[in-house]
């Protein structure tokens, strides 16, 4: 660098004509606009799933609601949208969705908040690293393996103890869902208490509290939005899942609250009507349309109370 | 309050410490055994039927002769086809919203939009992909169709794996690039990507293990349980060598196949859909394990 004197350069540098280097400024700042807005279109892609899925549910339900009353649907009990005698109470499928949620949510929300607990306060830290990648793996399993596991596995187990209990139940897909939500639920919490400073356990302690106390009424309060959440998410996780539910709980309408009987689900009722022919346009292939836009509505719904908790209780250090 | 009172009161107090502990070990212990039960019991049921022509027989209505290579093929080609659009454009995605956005209520309306996406249920992206790919763009049940609709399912993980990536890399490295006269392009092709990528990579792994066990999207689009053919090659003998009809093909994939064998009565197909589980935890187990690890490596080996 020190052959090249400092004048020289900047007289090679003059010696371009001086359109050619405004030409070749101008293309570079041509050439990042375009990359920038390549990137945006991309950014925009999410947005537009979004318009995407609201506009083909908003559509192809605002068909169906022209053959059918918004009042029956919300009223009549019952689902048989494929018989001649057709009556579409949704309320017969969310019936099954939310008992089999209830039973996901009383496995996986109690387990979950003291597994985070435990990880957050009091395991040691080797024991830590090694379990928060393994629960982990217990959330990465396909839903299709644990819908097998609770068919051929939990529901024998549970007819030991009840021999009543009809193979397909809602019981079985609960538990199997809760087991699958603890990860999620863990996950989130225990990220939440970790995000609590150290001061506020140390105060507590140095006034006398046991690490008990200290967890239960320091850091599980300081971490509740985060927590709240990490609930809200399971919620929506319990009510969106499908095969599980399919496979283990039966796809027969049944509107009961009783988790020992087998039962549709919202989703369940669009993987049976996906599984037949249903000719594209008929009220049987709308139906599940209709369904969809429940399901997505309740899980807006769970969002955006999971977002306003957030909010609302945020603490900050 | 005497001292002895005192004493006591302490040690009723940490009794509940001990409790606790004894607790969250159970609670944890729950979630250890049910995953391996189940993967004692897959094991147990399916070993009998994974053997080599496992993997190289069609599925057949004799339990005995059935096999998954219609399925582990379809599944390949379906996973080919979802990182093709998901990486891409995950990435860019990511880019975009740390290195370029502005703060404006765009930005915000992107961000919310995708953290929603996170939390809609995979049936309902089976619902987008069955009412616009299927019927509107009119691609049928095809590979592109079911590939297309996991790479819009996966997207929210590859971009929050990317952003998560690029906020780690310190500001100085973007400060000297920009001094040294670079372009925003530039610094983010030349130091922002190269420098985010394992981070990415641990994303689009973890993101390509969710991809592979879904079933509910793909049996909405309608996707055949019952496919005793292979798509149509991708390389040929004569030019132009290589051909993308198969993704125009009816397929099936590997979660779709072991529920159509879960959900016969006879115990004997129960049997074929215990192997295929089998081997599709194992690989959801690989892919998930190979990410856990190359984020320990990451987190070890990288001080800016």
């Amino acid at each position: 660098m020190s052959a090249v004197a400092p004048g020289q350069a900047t007289s090679t540098v003059l010696q371009e004509p001086a359109n050619l280097r405004l030409t070749r400024r101008r293309s570079r700042v041509v050439r990042e606009r375009v990359i920038e807005s390549v990137l945006f279109l991309a950014a925009l892609v999410s947005v537009f799933t979004t318009v995407g899925i609201v506009y083909i549910l908003v559509k192809e339900s605002v068909v169906f609601f022209q053959h059918v009353s918004l009042v029956a649907f919300l009223t009549d009990r019952q689902w048989t949208p494929l018989f001649d005698d057709a009556h579409f109470g949704i309320m017969v499928l969310l019936s099954g969705t939310l008992t089999s949620s209830a039973v996901a949510l009383a496995i996986a929300i109690p387990l979950g908040t003291i597994i985070a607990i435990y990880l957050s306060e009091f395991a040691p830290f080797r024991l830590r690293e090694v379990a928060k990648p393994f629960l982990e793996l217990l959330g990465g399993v396909p839903t299709i393996v644990y819908g097998y596991f609770a068919l051929l596995f939990i529901t024998p187990l549970l007819q030991r103890i009840y021999p009543d209990l009809p193979g397909f139940n809602l019981l079985a897909a609960g538990i199997v869902m809760g087991i699958m939500i603890i990860p999620y639920v863990s996950s989130i919490s225990e990220d939440a208490m970790r995000a609590v400073p150290m001061s506020l356990r140390e105060g507590s302690y140095a006034m006398g509290a046991t690490r008990f106390q200290t967890a239960t009424r320091v850091v599980v309060p300081a971490a509740f939005s985060g927590i709240a959440s990490a609930y809200i998410l399971g919620i929506s996780r319990a009510v969106g899942e499908t095969m599980i539910l399919a496979v283990s709980a039966g796809m027969q309408p049944n509107l009961t609250f009783n988790p020992l009987e087998p039962a549709a689900t919202i989703t369940a009722f669009i993987v049976q009507v996906a599984l037949g022919d249903l000719p594209h346009g008929s009220v049987g292939y709308q139906t599940i349309f209709a369904a969809g836009l429940t399901l997505m509505l309740f899980t807006l719904a769970c969002n955006i109370a999971g977002h306003a908790l957030r909010r609302r209780f945020r603490e900050s250090y | 309050m005497k001292v002895t009172e005192l004493r006591e009161l302490i040690r009723r107090r940490k009794r509940w410490d001990t409790v606790f502990m004894l607790v969250g070990i159970a609670a944890l212990m729950i979630g250890v055994l049910t995953f391996a039960a189940l993967f004692v019991d897959m094991a147990l049921d399916g070993m009998g039927r994974l053997s080599w022509d496992f993997f190289t027989n069609f599925p057949s209505r004799r339990p005995g002769q059935a096999g998954i290579l219609s399925a582990w093929v379809g599944s390949t080609l379906v996973m080919l086809t979802t990182a093709a659009f998901a990486v891409p454009l995950g990435v860019a995605s990511g880019i975009y919203l740390e290195e370029y956005a502005a703060k404006n209520w765009v930005t915000d309306v992107i961000e919310i939009n995708i953290s929603n996406l996170a939390g809609v249920p995979s049936i309902v992206y089976g619902l987008l992909a069955l009412g616009l790919f299927v019927y509107q763009f009119g691609l049928g049940q095809s590979i592109l169709a079911a590939g297309l609709t996991l790479a819009l399912l996966i997207l929210p993980v590859v971009i929050v794996a990317t952003r998560e990536s690029i906020r780690s890399i310190p500001q100085g490295i973007r400060e000297g690039a920009y001094a040294l006269g670079a372009t925003q392009w530039q610094v983010s092709k030349d130091h922002i990507i190269p420098y985010s990528m394992p981070g990415i990579l641990t994303g689009v792994i973890i993101g390509m293990a969710r991809a592979i066990g879904e079933t509910a999207p793909i049996i909405t689009i309608g996707a055949l349980t019952f496919i005793a053919f292979l798509p149509p090659a991708p390389l040929k003998a004569e030019p132009p060598f290589v051909s993308f009809e198969w993704l125009f093909s009816p397929f099936t994939v590997m979660p779709i196949q072991m529920f159509n064998w879960t959900s016969r009565p006879e115990a004997a197909f129960h049997q074929n859909a215990a192997a295929a589980g089998f081997v599709l935890v194992l690989m959801t187990l690989a892919m998930n394990g190979l990410a856990i690890w190359l984020r320990y490596r990451l987190r070890k080996r990288i001080k800016w």
